[in-house]
């Protein structure tokens, strides 16, 4: 069933990025990793469909944010993240999705792989275990081309400064901060070795980007020792779902 | 019709009158799979047709490959709303797998390497319906796309033509395979908008 979400903030996470926050009547809430379905519709009656994955944790009040990274052919995206306005209704078909997702049941270690904008339905997981006050132990490697694309920059400095926390590992591949001690490149298999879980304590991991980075994100951490059951992947090609 | 987006126009093709409503058209092959793509070297792939218990059928590649293969040009439509028109294949029909096979099962578990499933009613992977698929656009099939080898359903949503398929399970009673018990459609047609397990 499609409902009708009411936009109650904008707020930009980076150049290209930005996060809508929804107040959905009714919303039967969520698990982090999942999407939703957002379906726009032309007053000629033409309407058309994307899949987003929800930022935010489960909450109690009805409301979820989607963060949103443009594409510039998109025929979706640009709209909502320069014409969609404080007021304006989106509708909504979910939560969707049981399989990349994380419950706060699960107490193994979690490894989490992001690549770019593939950092979403990530953050939802960090966001349900603090709200969840879980204390399984995560790792994030989050793959960006510079600085300023990362998202959710202070929250995530939050999130690794507190005890029992997210250890953090970033990976920059075109651009990196002053003095940082490993040039701009890819993910690799000495990097996955020095930040990622040891494969013996049988980590969950989850990979979220583009699909050639989650190609060769999961074949390191398969190479690393982890097993083929325990990784999860969300992949989106060049005109995938998030267009 | 449902709320009015303020202020957004859209995109318009002359192609989307082909789509299944809810689609929109892409040029390229994303990818989606749940887990890592399974590498299997030829000399250890084999096709199993099964019935739960005893093993009907069973082909090594070499046999598979000696059984004569159809090419056909089809539109896939993937749940995640891309559709892909007029693409290219070479496979073994079911026709020809299921030749020999007596039952009188209903439905099919399609079995692939890397565990993962997926349902089918029998009758949907007859008739020319379902092949198993090794060749993409004249090319071998790639690994991330599913090869050695992928069953191909194209009137039903995508993910029913399974990556890296191993064999099928013939079944009386119908069960969930991977997508189907985690909220997807039991049987998927794209054209009546078969995507989650409440749509009708």
């Amino acid at each position: 069933m499609w409902r009708v979400g009411t936009v109650v903030a904008l707020h930009d996470e980076t150049a290209s990025a930005r996060t809508i926050t929804l107040k959905v009547p009714d919303w039967p809430n969520h698990v982090g990793g999942q999407h939703v379905d957002v379906r726009l519709t032309a007053s000629d009656g033409y309407s058309t469909v994307r899949s987003y994955s929800i930022a935010s944790a489960p909450g109690p009040q009805g409301r979820i944010e989607l963060t949103i990274e443009r594409l510039p052919n998109g025929e979706v995206s640009p709209y909502l993240t320069q014409e969609l306005a404080v007021g304006d209704r989106l509708e909504l078909r979910g939560p969707i999705g049981g399989w990349f997702v994380w419950r706060s049941e699960q107490t193994e270690p979690i490894q989490l792989i992001a690549g770019g904008s593939g950092i979403v339905p990530l953050m939802a997981m960090i966001r349900s275990r603090a709200s969840a006050a879980s204390t399984a132990p995560f790792r994030l490697l989050y793959s960006v081309r510079e600085p300023r694309a990362i998202f959710y920059r202070d929250e995530l400095q939050a999130q690794s400064d507190r005890g029992h926390s997210v250890r953090i590992a970033y990976a920059y591949t075109r651009a990196t901060p002053k003095d940082w001690p490993r040039p701009p490149s890819r993910i690799d298999a000495a990097l996955i070795a020095n930040t990622t879980w040891p494969s013996n304590l049988v980590p969950t991991c989850y990979v979220c980007g583009p699909t050639s980075f989650v190609e060769s994100a999961t074949d390191l951490l398969i190479a690393f020792g982890n097993g083929r059951d325990k990784v999860r992947t969300e992949r989106f090609g060049s005109t995938g779902e998030r267009k | 019709m449902g709320t009015i987006s303020r202020g957004f126009t859209g995109r318009r093709s002359s192609t989307d009158a082909k789509l299944p409503s809810g689609q929109y058209l892409t040029t390229d092959f994303p990818i989606l799979s749940a887990g890592p793509t399974p590498h299997i070297p030829l000399d250890r792939w084999e096709f199993v047709i099964d019935d739960g218990t005893n093993v009907l059928r069973k082909w090594d590649w070499k046999s598979f490959r000696d059984l004569p293969t159809d090419t056909m040009t089809v539109d896939i439509h993937c749940v995640t709303r891309w559709s892909k028109l007029g693409t290219c294949w070479e496979g073994v029909s079911l026709d020809t797998l299921l030749a020999d096979v007596k039952t009188d099962a209903s439905y099919a578990m399609a079995r692939s390497y890397g565990d993962y499933t997926t349902n089918l009613p029998l009758k949907d992977l007859r008739n020319k319906q379902g092949w198993i698929a090794f060749r993409f656009d004249g090319e071998v099939l790639a690994a991330e796309h599913g090869g050695p080898a992928r069953l191909l359903v194209p009137h039903l949503y995508f993910w029913k033509s399974a990556k890296w398929v191993r064999g099928i399970t013939l079944m009386h009673h119908d069960k969930p395979g991977f997508w189907e018990s985690l909220g997807y459609h039991i049987y998927g047609d794209p054209w009546k908008e078969q995507r989650y397990s409440d749509d009708v």
